[in-house]
């Protein structure tokens, strides 16, 4: 016997490494039974007189009930940021505004495992997620836009920017928290009121967010929240009494949007779907890349607008990239939203997990290869398994349309011309990434690639400072940084 | 005598047999990725199991000019039994110690099946002739250490004198006879993680049977980033040759929860399969206490007050 089998014979190789359950508690978040609508600072009851349940997506156990707004309950929300603008807030000094975003930030911070739990309970996201993402960068929205309230003139010398009014806000399931503060934070710091409309599948962190705003003592009126669907959001954003619409959300919706605006007057911004190229060239750090590719695509269940859903793979690392990815996605834990080990959790509604389902089976019909690494779902929510398509072709249902989910599609190349071509080659336009050791490269692919947001050798990394936004009919203005003040401003 | 071949100005290896690309390491996404792994919350069962795998796994080390053998007996006493108030704790893997204290240890852990390392090869700098780094590593196998710990001559591959630093790694491998060789690379004085990389592939390519961080002498030591890199060429290796070579992360690591995280990283990185004192170890000393500690806190509730645990 040899002095390695000896030796094995001593240490038996464990059959498994199971982290016990590290579960985040829930008793930190209250909730209501029912949320009225929050207008003027007060918790009003909906003239509509409709509710309906926020579900769990991962256990589908109902939270609480929320009310749907009318198109009345939405004007009297309009009307109140109207006489909140007309009354003071658009006066007081800009250093007073910096003030009350500072609060909240601070606040924020304060209360942040509060709100990453009522997130990941809401939304399905993991808690590593909300608490390590979503959370931080909400707060350091409010902090960086907080800088800029007093300095409105240097952003934009010569041109003497004023607040526009109201603005009507309409967010997205996907990032719940984090798209209010990335519309909130810099409408109010450029003085203007706000009317946001949360998606009807996560309305909770926003009306969480309204004892926030109490307790910041933000003056009433300055942001309502009115929850609802599909309906109040259209009222809103037909609303005479709001002069800019924001919008995140699908590009089917984005084009309602554009057309119910057209010719009134009121300022649009539009951040909606995206299907990003990642292209991993041959002198890729490949271990890295791979992180890279699973950040990209499974980072919050691939319910991010710039997720990195189409693969390109130069031809000549292809199999060693295809076989370290999918030794990776073993490695993935997908389960409750509140294990602080997870790293995938529930997708975040039946309809969404249909439309997902329909796809995957369109690219499995076209003769894509699918690959599901062995992951035990729970019985209750909704769940999908990350999935990666090989043997993709561009004219693929599952290369052209955004998926919004876990899912993953992998087409190669052969030179960085033929890169950019297939990257180029759809009809968004929102963001890429590219992984190569070259500078040079690097330069020039984000010169040629037509996305909003190019990241290098890294994916899904977001700041404050940075703006973002799509070409294409991945919508159009930039929020984040200096440029995401713009759409709230009028210049003279 | 083997010969290195010759490494081509764009340092590849030989192809037979045949070696992962060289490739390249990014600095940001590998500590980001090491980061996010030492998050993984382990409690309870799992904690238990990875502090009792960790003792285990440890390389109880004394390397110091003052050791004496009475400083090494009482380490291997430990070694064997490293809580005499709880026999279900299990012996570590391997008492390490200099050359010439290595009868001592060996005297005193004969028959219990805790193996004996010893450092070789002009520990901790490597800085003397090869001559006498062979002579060396070859004495420490003739006195019947089981492992031998040798440093790879840092000097010369900082110069890119990749070839000289095979050539070392395999003529000493040759001079270790039965005995397991472990290379360490200095990560500390490597500077990049591309280097790491490099310095990995080039020990594998040696003959090494396990690649170490550090010596313990330099600051920073062993880190999980460093590690993580060092766990991905060992990947990359095992997947192009089937060859599988274990890891031994050393210095710094004084904690339980360091050493769980450790675990993580090798878990999510290797898999079950390398979670063994064969394929993994930790070059420590003052962590056995605290993993002692942390296992009697496991089982009973309650922290104990350090007094309740040997110095040795």
């Amino acid at each position: 016997m040899t002095e390695i089998e000896k030796r094995q014979d001593r240490s038996p190789v464990p059959s498994a490494f199971d982290y016990a359950p590290a579960p985040e508690s829930r008793e930190i978040v209250t909730l209501e039974d029912r949320y009225d609508l929050f207008i003027g600072g007060e918790w009003v009851e909906p003239k509509s007189g409709e509710y309906a349940p926020t579900i769990s997506p991962s256990s589908e156990e109902p939270l609480a009930e929320v009310a749907y707004a009318g198109a009345e309950d939405v004007g009297t929300a309009v009307e109140a940021a109207g006489e909140a603008f007309e009354d003071g807030w658009s006066d007081i000094t800009p250093a007073e505004r910096a003030k009350y975003l500072y609060r909240i930030a601070r606040i924020l911070q304060e209360r942040s495992r509060e709100f990453a739990v009522l997130e990941s309970l809401d939304g399905g996201k993991p808690i590593r997620e909300s608490r390590d993402v979503d959370l931080p960068l909400s707060a350091a929205h409010f902090f960086y836009y907080a800088g800029w309230a007093d300095k409105l003139e240097y952003a934009f010398p010569n041109r003497k920017p004023k607040a526009l009014g109201v603005a009507g806000q309409i967010i997205p399931w996907n990032f719940p928290l984090l798209m209010l503060s990335w519309k909130i934070a810099p409408a109010l710091a450029s003085g203007n009121t706000v009317v946001l409309k949360p998606a009807e599948s996560t309305p909770l962190t926003a009306l969480l967010f309204c004892d926030v705003v109490r307790q910041a003592e933000l003056p009433p009126g300055v942001v309502n929240i009115v929850t609802g669907d599909g309906r109040a959001g259209a009222e809103l954003v037909k609303h005479p009494g709001v002069d800019k619409v924001a919008f995140t959300g699908s590009t089917d919706v984005g084009k309602e949007i554009q057309r119910a605006v057209a010719g009134t007057g009121k300022k649009l911004t539009l951040e909606l779907g995206g299907k990003a190229a990642n292209i991993i060239f041959d002198d890729a750090p490949l271990d890295q890349a791979v992180e890279g590719i699973i950040n990209g695509i499974y980072f919050n269940q691939g319910h991010v607008c710039c997720a990195g859903s189409r693969l390109l793979v130069q031809e000549s690392i292809y199999e060693q990239v295809i076989a370290k990815l999918k030794r990776r996605m073993g490695t993935l834990r997908v389960g409750d939203p509140l294990d602080k080990n997870t790293d995938i959790g529930a997708i975040n509604s039946k309809e969404q997990l249909e439309k997902i389902k329909e796809l995957v089976a369109a690219g499995e019909e076209e003769g894509a290869e699918i690959f599901q690494p062995p992951c035990r779902l729970p019985e209750k929510g909704w769940w999908f398994a990350p999935t990666v398509f090989t043997n993709v072709a561009q004219s693929y249902r599952v290369a052209q349309e955004e998926i919004f989910g876990p899912v993953l599609s992998v087409l190669t190349f052969r030179t960085p011309d033929e890169a950019v071509e297939k990257a180029n080659n759809t009809p968004y336009g929102l963001s890429a990434g590219v992984w190569t050791e070259k500078g040079s490269r690097i330069l020039s692919m984000a010169q040629r690639l037509r996305a909003g947001v190019i990241w290098a050798n890294t994916y899904n990394r977001f700041d404050p400072a940075s703006p973002f936004g799509g070409y294409k009919e991945s919508g159009f203005g930039r929020e984040g940084g200096r440029h995401g003040l713009e759409p709230y401003m009028r210049f003279e | 005598m083997a010969q290195a071949p010759a490494l081509p100005g764009g340092f590849e290896l030989p192809l037979e047999p045949r070696l992962p690309r060289i490739g390249s390491v990014d600095q940001v996404a590998v500590e980001e990725r090491a980061e996010s792994l030492s998050r993984r919350s382990i409690k309870r069962e799992s904690k238990l199991f990875a502090l009792d795998l960790a003792v285990r796994m440890m390389d109880l080390t004394t390397l110091e000019g003052a050791d004496t053998p009475g400083k090494v007996a009482a380490l291997s006493s430990k070694a064997m039994r490293p809580d005499p108030s709880d026999l279900t704790v299990p012996p570590v893997a391997a008492v390490c110690v200099y050359p010439n204290l290595v009868p001592v240890a060996l005297e005193r852990v004969k028959g219990s099946g805790v193996l004996v390392a010893s450092v070789a090869t002009a520990f901790p700098s490597g800085q003397s002739p090869l001559e006498i780094k062979i002579e060396e590593a070859a004495r420490v196998a003739e006195m019947g250490a089981d492992e031998i710990d040798m440093v790879i001559d840092r000097g010369a591959f900082l110069a890119g004198n990749y070839a000289r630093v095979y050539d070392e790694v395999r003529r000493i491998k040759e001079a270790c006879g039965d005995a397991h060789l472990k290379v360490i690379l200095e990560t500390g004085e490597l500077g990049t993680y591309d280097n790491v990389r490099r310095a990995s592939l080039l020990a594998i390519a040696g003959g090494a049977d396990f690649i170490k961080t550090s010596t313990g002498k330099i600051q920073p030591a062993a880190t999980l980033p460093v590690t993580l890199v060092m766990l991905e060429a060992i990947r990359d290796v095992y997947e192009e040759t089937g060859r599988r070579i274990g890891m031994k992360p050393a210095g710094g690591i004084r904690h339980a929860k360091q050493a769980v995280q450790y675990l993580v990283l090798l878990h999510e990185t290797l898999g079950v399969e390398w979670m063994t004192p064969d394929l993994f170890r930790f070059g420590a000393s003052s962590l056995l206490n605290d993993c002692l500690l942390q296992i009697r806190k496991e089982k009973t509730g309650r922290y104990q007050s350090p007094d309740y645990f040997t110095l040795d």
